[in-house]
């Protein structure tokens, strides 16, 4: 059985949101993406959420999701995952035969946390790790730095990414952290945990996004391109920082998953443009080599050539990705599966490629987890 | 279509007041313990999906992936899904749902909970899971909101107290024969007993209450052809339901949980089951508090409204029933403990092993072919069901 998205919303990337609750921001994207896929909420078969008590302030945060999203009385439950993580959940909700239409829901309102490293620090070891009282950036330094070092690559290669990602989003237009900037100027920026800068760091923002999904006898009786779910994955490594490798294993088995699915043997011939996670820019450089996007040791030329870039090869982060969009946690993969509809649609704007068919979506759950997701969209028709 | 989804092992460790055992610990006892049942390596596990209820407990963020490698996840697919209370139950059916799409063929489920590293007691952890500006403020607790659910089901059926006591010298009795019973839950309690207890939310006594617990569970499912592979009488997952109600609970009328109804029909209405009280042969409701098994058995169309503490007088729920359907043979949260996540999926593990006849000192006396575990959680708000069968 094949599975389509037929609908999506976003309530865009803000830096800060005062003006409405995170209730109203889900709203309004589930307003927008029942519209795009010409449906009532009274339509949908089940509804899924990711979120994090954490994040949300919040415990047993499902309770208080159902309203806004016009799921009361409806099957809706929570995963705590990335949102690709979420939307697996409901696709093999969907895979069962028992369920027609299916919602995902993510949402982030990190402008509500004081101290969100308080927050991150609550996710390391509460034995081994959290009395060391290491702010949890210093863990991405440390990965940074192994993962340079492995490469031997520099700080010069991963402000490419930066720079590629920051001027994508300003050409896109539609969030406030795009910019025209030299990789020789993103490491001017302040250093927060050596090797990694300020500018290295996707800023926190605030936003929703609801995707609807549904099978194929739904998707067809609609008008307008057919973009089909073809391949997910989805991983955890381990939880253990110490044990962490630098490679990212979590998306290279995910991805295996994705591809056997999708029947992709050779995703940089397969695959016309990726959303690939860059919540720090060596992630970006280290996703492409889990994802088989780039060999072992050769991301970082390949993206100083241009071959990640907008008129290259194989366009990465279009719209600019995390850096570009803001850190939405949770909901990243949720922004970049949004993202890879408009593209695969044509109504990506002013950075439009040309006639993409295939699109892959890498998400990561963020600061201090090894777990995340792969998506694989094909247009159809 | 969907293929069939059977259950192949179970696991569950001592339920504990204090476990000295770490949350990773306790995930690796119970899945060690069902990777054994099913006769089944962990290298043969195609997923694994983790069950823990509030983060606030352990004080960790992210508790899933921090409890992933006890439980035998590490460089695989893992998921934790999360309904409150209802979450041991939902484990089942998030396991089911990714077994029965055809993406995986095994898959391991691992319930969790370890609230004793909140102190001085969980209850306090409870205040975040309200309102932040309508109800955190007036410092509530869970006691309060059941005190206020269970006055307004007496109030409407015009229930004695005495008849919700019954259900805790029930399923206190049932617990002194479960192996993995909390010290000192379970007993031969009079009905005086319990109303002498301690008033704690009036009309919440503290017999009527379910205790504080560490504990894990876990189950192997697998796909159809697997199963059959692997033993000669595997235990079918026939039917899930679940759903979530709106977060105003302080707009609904609390006698009944619609949403415990809801969940019940579609899971029969995927069973196949027309009339639940001939069709269903043994049940697991939900039992934090005493008259919450009533309540949930009335939600499942098992009893009609205000019918069930009237056949809980008749011994209709009994374990030694003939003719009554028995109702949490296990004893429950009130009699074996309430470590949340892994409660509901202990009840399901009740139903698998009375189906195959394993249930020991604590086998029902009727005939069962099929059953059904039911939790329930969040604000009064979400009802998760599942139904087993030979």
């Amino acid at each position: 059985m094949n599975v389509y998205i037929i609908g999506i919303g976003l309530s865009a990337p803000k830096k800060i949101s005062p003006e409405v609750s995170f209730r109203e921001m889900i709203y309004e994207a589930a307003e927008k993406a029942y519209l795009d896929a010409g449906i009532e909420p009274k339509d949908v078969d089940t509804f899924v959420s990711v979120s994090e008590d954490y994040e949300e302030g919040t415990a047993i945060f499902d309770e208080y999701v159902p309203d806004q999203l016009g799921a009361v009385l409806k099957p809706v439950h929570t995963i705590c995952a990335d949102g690709i993580t979420g939307l697996a959940s409901v696709f093999a909700q969907i895979k069962t035969g028992h369920f027609k239409i299916g919602v995902i829901e993510a949402h982030s309102k990190l402008s509500n946390i004081k101290h969100h490293f308080h927050v991150h620090a609550m996710a390391l070891d509460p034995v081994y790790v959290r009395p060391l009282e290491v702010n949890p950036y210093f863990v991405a330094g440390l990965e940074m730095g192994m993962f340079l070092d492995s490469r031997g690559y520099d700080e010069l290669d991963t402000a490419q990414v930066v720079a590629k990602n920051k001027a994508n989003a300003l050409l896109f237009g539609r969030s406030p952290f795009g910019s025209f900037i030299s990789p020789e100027e993103v490491l001017l920026s302040q250093p927060v945990s050596d090797p990694l800068r300020e500018l290295d760091i996707a800023p926190n923002a605030d936003g929703a996004c609801v995707i609807v999904i549904a099978t194929e006898e739904i998707a067809k009786e609609r008008k307008g391109d057919l973009i089909k779910i073809a391949g997910m994955g989805f991983a955890e490594f381990t939880p253990n920082i110490e044990r962490w490798e630098g490679d990212a294993d979590y998306l290279r088995i995910a991805a295996q998953k994705a591809y056997s699915m999708a029947g992709i043997r050779n995703p940089l011939n397969d695959i016309d443009f990726a959303e690939v996670d860059d919540t720090f820019s060596y992630k970006e450089l280290q996703h492409l080599e889990a994802l088989g996007l780039a060999r072992f040791g050769e991301s970082a030329d390949l993206m100083r050539e241009g071959f990640y870039d907008l008129s290259g090869e194989l366009p990465v982060n279009t719209t600019g990705g995390n850096i570009g969009n803001g850190n939405l946690s949770l909901m990243n993969g949720l922004r970049a599966v949004y993202d890879a509809v408009l593209q695969l649609r044509g109504d990506a704007g002013n950075v439009q490629l040309e006639n993409p068919e295939t699109a892959l979506i890498a998400s990561w759950k963020g600061l201090p987890s090894s777990s995340g997701g792969v998506l694989i969209l094909r247009r159809e028709g | 279509m969907a293929q069939k989804v059977a259950v192949l092992g179970a696991g569950l460790t001592k339920f504990m007041r204090r476990a000295k055992e770490t949350g990773k610990e306790l995930s690796f006892e119970a899945a060690r313990k069902a990777l054994e049942e099913a006769n089944m390596d962990i290298s043969e596990i195609d997923c694994v999906v983790m069950a823990t209820a509030p983060d606030m407990f352990d004080g960790v963020h992210m508790k899933g992936d921090w409890l992933s490698d006890g439980a035998g996840a590490k460089r695989k697919p893992y998921m934790r899904s999360y309904v409150g209370g209802g979450s041991g139950v939902f484990a089942i059916i998030h396991g089911w749902y990714l077994v029965a799409s055809g993406l995986f063929d095994t898959c391991l489920v691992v319930a969790e909970e370890k609230m004793s590293s909140t102190m001085p007691h969980p209850q306090g952890a409870f205040n975040a899971i309200y309102d932040q500006f309508l109800e955190r403020p007036l410092g509530v607790n869970l006691l309060w909101i059941f005190s206020l659910e269970m006055m307004r089901y007496m109030h409407v059926h015009k229930i004695p107290l005495e008849t919700i006591a019954l259900v805790s010298v029930k399923n206190k009795k049932n617990g002194l024969d479960h192996p993995c019973t909390q010290k000192g839950i379970a007993g031969n309690y009079t009905v005086k007993d319990v109303l002498n207890s301690e008033v704690i939310a009036y009309p919440v006594h503290r017999l009527m209450v379910s205790p504080v617990t560490d504990a894990a569970a876990a189950i192997v499912i697998t796909s159809e052809h697997e199963a059959k592979r692997r033993t000669d009488k595997p235990i079918w997952i026939e039917g899930v339901g679940w759903c979530l109600d709106t977060s105003y609970w302080t707009n609904r009328d609390l006698y009944y949980p619609k949403y415990v109804e809801y969940a019940a029909r579609m899971a029969y209405e995927m069973a196949g089951i027309k009339d639940p009280r001939k069709e269903i042969h043994v049940v697991e409701p939900y039992d934090p508090f005493a008259y919450k098994e009533l309540h949930h058995l009335e939600g499942l169309l098992l009893a009609d409204k205000g019918e069930a503490p009237k056949l809980l007088e008749k011994g209709f729920w009994d374990r030694d029933t003939k003719d009554g359907i028995p109702s949490c043979p296990s004893g429950g949260l009130l009699g074996v403990g309430n470590p949340i996540a892994a409660a509901g999926l202990m009840k399901v593990i009740e139903i698998y092993l009375q189906l195959k006849g394993e249930a020991g000192k604590r086998q029902v006396r009727r005939e069962v072919k099929r059953g059904l575990a039911q939790a329930w959680g969040d604000l009064m708000q979400v009802g998760t069901v599942v139904i087993l069968s030979k």
